[in-house]
């Protein structure tokens, strides 16, 4: 298998990470070479086994359905790029188009 | 006295015996970091005011009558992944850079708790991922044993803030081996606990069903009273444990292995093995044999295939957790000009915020999860991860505990690996089985190759954590009895260590 730029810039628009056409060239030959390592993953194990999703066989755990405080707003805010009126401000969430 | 030098149980009978101040102590560790750091560059930042200030506290506490833990006063170095209000947490990435935490980590407030002092955060490769510390946006940390070298990773700053005698006990996380492989290749002791043994609350997430924080020390009984320490239960994680922490002390102080089984994991070893690494490791075989211990080799076959899965496994969690790296709620935002859509914002903050092994991971594990590859890929990889556990359940059928060496090779050179993406993640071939299957391991010192340290990987059953640091302390105790002291010792007696200032019995 082999991954073109094209594929790794259509991977990275996915993942929200903007990449340089230099960082897409550069990176498209590792990521092969990366997946070809892993390659063999794939034959190892027969459709009887069952996946392991966690280390521990735990599910369905529980606390007591209390109220605690909550962080103060201001902390909250504090490490935000941009705050307004207490809340966190964020740049237009629709496309030109829209 | 040599403060640097004395290990952290030490130190905590000399402060309780009155025979030295906390503050005294946290002087001396500071001072250490002012003289050497800039060679080492360990720590990405220091806080030496509150440090003082908490060691002053400890003594007044401890001259007014009260009784305080086996620790209180012992200063420590956190890898900056764990969060601790009044200091920056980076997580090693530019796309954090300034951010101040509002709450402390489970890890952070344990630690406090117990009176230890927390002298800065340390370095590690951007959010932990990978072997060298060299993917760090900040700095490249180096090895004490050989400037020239990496100190391991991704716990990187933390191991060799050890090493260079800056702090006697560290903090760190291990995903896939970022806690032992620099342990390992500093000649420290690193811990990783069964998975939910330690909590994650409050550290910066890379792959959540790896993660695991754990001790990193000089010794395995002064990395036993932090695992005491930081182990147990935390509601605030509910992939926590809810079990009392494995009597991991007792075993570090009772140190016998008499009539243990060991099992040597055949796979672990051959082509790709340095032969310096392999003589140490069947040497130190050979001690625990001599101490009583049955050695017998044991298969674990599906090991060869453990590194493949979790590179398929971790990067998967990876460009899952690190969605939250937005740029709208903490940490950088580029490009918000008013134009800008949230969406050009993200992806334009993400691609200066991140750096290239992020970004590497990020999208193998998108192209893992995507649709028409899933199967293929994640859905093989946990498949794997089963044969990987049912390896570890047989063999503990037939051994109390398993062994290999830590890491396949010393410590390499910096920037030998940094293109070469595959031969980095080799680093962790022998430690990733453990946190696939979440057993606890262990790695100490067994010896030099070529002047640089070697370490010897214990791993035993989920909850048997006790075991590993029997096994531990039996091989550290034979070995000191050997070189006469730990093996950090003898970098710090040598000619080639004597710009860290701490030789003899009065160091600096």
């Amino acid at each position: 298998m082999a991954l073109t730029a094209a594929d790794v810039g259509r991977l990275a628009e996915l993942a929200r990470v903007h990449l340089t056409p230099v960082e897409l060239e550069h990176l498209a030959p590792q990521l092969d070479v990366i997946l070809d390592a892993v390659a063999s993953v794939s034959e190892v194990a027969g459709a009887d086994v069952p996946p392991t999703s966690h280390a521990l066989p735990l599910t369905n755990v529980f606390r007591p359905d209390v109220v605690t405080p909550s962080l103060p707003v201001a902390d909250v805010l504090a490490g935000a790029p941009a705050t307004e009126d207490d809340r966190f401000r964020v740049p237009r969430i629709l496309g030109e188009e829209s | 006295m040599n403060l640097l030098r004395m290990t952290a149980a030490g130190l905590g009978e000399a402060m309780a015996a009155g025979v030295v101040s906390a503050r005294e102590v946290t002087q001396a560790h500071l001072d250490q970091i002012e003289a050497v750091d800039s060679r080492v560059a360990a720590f990405l930042c220091r806080d030496g005011e509150r440090a003082l200030a908490t060691a002053a506290a400890i003594d007044e506490r401890r001259a007014a009558g009260e009784h305080l833990g086996p620790l209180a006063g012992v200063p420590l170095a956190m890898k900056d992944i764990f969060t601790y209000r009044g200091l920056p947490t980076t997580a090693g990435s530019r796309i954090l850079e300034g951010w101040h935490p509002p709450y402390d980590s489970t890890t952070t407030t344990r630690l406090l708790d117990a009176g230890l002092v927390i002298l800065g955060k340390t370095n590690l490769d951007e959010f932990a991922m990978g072997s060298s510390t060299e993917n760090s946006g900040y700095q490249v940390t180096h090895n004490p044993w050989d400037l020239t070298r990496i100190p391991g990773g991704s716990g990187g700053g933390s191991a060799a803030a050890l090493a260079a005698f800056e702090a006697p006990l560290a903090v760190g996380t291990d995903t896939g081996g970022s806690i032992r492989q620099p342990a390992s290749v500093t000649g420290t002791v690193g811990v990783k606990p069964t998975y939910g043994g330690t909590s994650r609350y409050g550290v910066v997430a890379m792959a959540s069903s790896l993660d695991t924080p754990g001790p990193c020390a000089r010794t395995v009984l002064d990395a036993a009273l932090l695992h005491e320490v930081i182990g147990g239960w935390d509601p605030r994680d509910s992939t926590s444990i809810n079990a009392p922490v494995p009597p991991v002390v007792a075993a570090a102080r009772r140190a016998d292995v008499a009539g243990l089984r060991i099992g040597v994991v055949r796979e672990f070893g051959g082509e790709g093995y340095a032969p310096g690494v392999e003589r140490r490791f069947t040497e130190a075989l050979a001690v625990l044999e001599g101490l009583g211990a049955e050695i017998v080799e044991v298969s674990c076959p599906h090991f060869d295939y453990a590194l493949g899965a979790y590179y398929l496994i971790m990067p998967s969690e990876v460009s899952s957790n690190l969605a939250r790296f937005d740029a709208m709620r903490y940490g950088l935002r580029v490009g918000d000009d008013g134009t800008r859509s949230t969406e050009e914002v993200m992806s334009l903050t993400r691609g200066t915020g991140f750096g290239a092994e992020v970004k590497r991971r990020i999208i193998i594990g998108t192209y893992a999860l995507s649709s028409g590859y899933y199967d293929a890929y994640y859905g093989s990889a946990q498949k794997v991860r089963t044969l990987i556990k049912r390896d570890f359940d047989a063999a503990f059928e037939a051994v109390d505990v398993l062994v290999s060496p830590s890491t396949p090779t010393a410590a390499f050179r910096i920037g030998e690996r940094a293109d070469d993406p595959l031969a980095m993640y080799k680093a962790d071939l022998c430690t990733i089985p453990s946190n696939m299957a979440g057993n606890c391991a262990i790695s100490v010192p067994c010896g030099l190759a070529d002047g640089l340290p070697v370490g010897l990987q214990v791993m035993a059953p989920p909850l048997a954590d006790d075991r590993l640091y029997l096994v531990g302390a039996a091989l550290e105790n034979a070995l000191a009895g050997r070189w006469g002291g730990l093996l950090l010792d003898t970098l710090a007696e040598s000619p080639g260590g004597a710009w860290l200032g701490v030789a003899g019995e009065d160091g600096r």
